[in-house]
């Protein structure tokens, strides 16, 4: 076939992302955001109190052909006018992550256009990078080397990140529970709605978050020695809900807003001190926040005042392109394409535990996750 | 010409037409392999049959039954596809492929298709004959089964000839696509046949953690 050359200075590129429950398409032009198109299966999954994989993959197949055409009429673009693909290929829900994942080469083949296979979690990163059109007043581009911090739902990671595309470390990531799963899990016990995080937030505005004083996890000296930026987010709801049945038990009315209030603070507390202690061992003044818990408006107050505190440059992208999007995806990929890096071949899988150092899956021997 | 494309057993990709039959065709029936071969597969049948997706008329995607994983990157392979290439998306039943494949080879009278459901279940569907023009004619539904239910001699279709597939032909998806649009015949309904529910289980609250 005859491909013409990609332009390789500000490609047009389109991002399909579906590692979890929001099916997200996204197009840029280089670092300009032209869509950011979500449709989220949230609401069917909080009756369940939490993301359930076969009913996030089942509408990620139905909502996939509706948001490529809501995002190509918003980018006011055709398909034929891209210059790429990228998608993610990991980490995420394998089932869910098929979808995209045959969505991406199939519209690749249809368009005879390149593919870039990414990685979700430095995905998250590329979001910061994305200007709206026009708007130059957030051009400054983000700085090498920074600390990450990616907290969701489905996972937690602190990373180095010394080159976007081609030096990402992880320093550190949850060994159990995502800060968001605490979230939810917290809210079921304090029988609040799903998705945890908002309704903690509500209800914390009228607490007092030193009342209790629950556990911050993997913060004492032995544990510091072998999870220094990894997060445990277990024991801390185990002693919430023991809190909440003794209060029961007693006969005595569980203070809510209290308990939402120290739980949001213990977890905010613990993701910033090993934040900030990773910027400090690394001589890295500058933090990035990504993931949908940064919708927390207490851990972005926080973390405001503490890197404030350290002289820390602080990064928030825009809420919209925090949680999971396709937009993040699509910037990956044209930071891809401007660096020079070749595409994907075709041969890519999804990969549930694709590791954060693998930026793009360019062939199947790297694709292959768990055997 | 029409690319067909059908992932609810392994993985299978065609290009067919229907005075040439089927002009390229790939298939792979290891199950675990549908996200990393969809795409390859797509790409050798267009460049063995020497087209663009330009040249196709449509795009046919098999709806199963079958095991919603993997059924799931076909569909949204076959659906992306027809968007991208700005071409009609054809739904047809996988197991009316099989049905087809076996007429054609000289089956004649009733059937029953029989595929893995995986635990320990089968999907069936049940056709009387093939019609005049090739058409396998379903006569029951595409369900999901136990093995036994199959087997109980009060079974609607009991003793009917039964073919076990462990693979269905995007070649013969096709053909049975271009017979049907030949004969203005209706296609399927352009959506999963997942037949079961998603895995779920209301929780009954949180567990105590203190005795
Ligand atoms: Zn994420």
């Amino acid at each position: 076939m005859n491909r013409t050359a990609m332009n390789r200075s500000d490609p047009l590129v389109l991002g399909i992302e579906t590692s979890c429950d929001e099916t997200g398409i996204g197009i840029v032009r280089g670092t300009a955001l032209l869509s950011n198109t979500i449709a989220s299966s949230m609401d069917e999954h909080a009756r369940y109190g939490g993301v359930v994989p076969e009913i996030a993959a089942r509408a990620h197949l139905d909502e996939l052909v509706p948001a490529i055409n809501a995002a190509v009429a918003e980018a006011g673009i055709r398909l034929s006018d891209l210059d790429a693909i990228a998608v993610t290929s990991g980490p995420g829900l394998s089932g869910a992550l098929m979808v995209g994942v045959g969505a991406a080469k199939a519209l690749a083949v249809a368009l005879d256009k390149p593919i870039y296979a990414v990685n979700h979690l430095v995905g998250h990163v590329g979001a910061d990078l994305l200007h709206s059109r026009g708007d130059v007043s957030d051009s400054e581009p983000l700085e090498y080397p920074t600390i990450a911090l990616l907290v969701s739902g489905g996972h937690t990671s602190l990373l180095l990140v010394r080159d976007l595309v081609s030096d990402v470390e992880l320093l550190g990531e949850t060994i159990d529970d995502a800060a968001g799963e605490a979230f939810d899990k917290v809210a079921r016990l304090l029988s609040l709605p799903y998705p945890g995080g908002p309704q903690i937030d509500r209800v914390a505005a009228s607490g007092n978050p030193k009342a209790i004083r629950f556990p911050r996890g993997l913060s004492k000296p032995k544990d510091m020695a072998a999870h220094r930026y990894d997060f445990s987010f277990s024991g801390l709801k185990t002693s919430v809900a023991r809190f909440v049945e003794q209060r029961q038990d007693a006969g005595e009315p569980v203070p809510i807003s209290d308990v939402a209030a120290s739980f949001r603070e213990a977890v905010v507390d613990i993701l910033l001190t090993k934040a900030l202690a990773a910027c400090a061992d690394y001589n890295v003044p500058r933090l990035l926040l990504g993931g949908g818990v940064i919708a927390n408006a207490r851990l972005r107050q926080v973390a405001t005042e503490r890197t404030d505190a350290a002289g820390v440059v602080l990064r928030i992208p825009p809420l919209s392109l925090c949680t999971d999007n396709g937009a993040m995806i699509a910037a990956l990929g044209a930071q891809l394409i401007m660096a020079g890096h070749e595409p994907s071949t075709l041969e890519f899988g999804a990969d549930s535990t694709l590791p954060v150092d693998q930026i793009q899956v360019s062939n199947a021997a790297q694709s292959l996750g768990a055997p | 010409m029409l690319l067909a494309i059908d992932t609810s057993a392994g993985t299978s990709v065609a290009v067919v037409d229907r005075g040439r039959g089927v002009i390229a065709e790939r298939g792979e029936a290891d199950t675990m392999r549908h996200a990393e071969i969809v795409g390859p597969f797509i790409l050798d049948c267009l460049r063995e049959a020497k087209i663009v997706p330009a040249d196709l008329s449509g795009v046919v995607g098999g709806m199963g039954p079958g095991p919603f994983t993997g059924l799931r990157v076909g569909i949204a392979a076959a659906r992306v596809f027809a968007l991208g290439a700005g071409k009609r998306l054809v739904p047809v039943i996988s197991h009316d492929a099989i049905a087809y494949g076996h007429y054609r080879r000289g089956h004649v009278g009733p059937l029953v298709v029989v595929t893995d459901a995986r635990r320990r279940e089968i999907y069936w569907s049940a056709y009387s004959q093939a019609d005049a023009v090739g058409l396998p004619v379903r006569v029951g539904p595409p369900g999901l089964a136990k093995p036994a239910d199959l087997d109980a001699p009060t079974w609607l279709h009991a003793r009917w000839p039964r073919l076990d597939a462990a693979t269905v032909s995007a070649g013969e998806l096709g053909l049975v696509a271009e017979l049907s649009h030949a004969h203005d015949r209706p296609f399927a309904a352009n959506e999963p046949l997942y037949l079961r529910s998603p895995d779920v289980t209301l929780s009954n609250g949180p567990k105590r953690v203190s005795r």
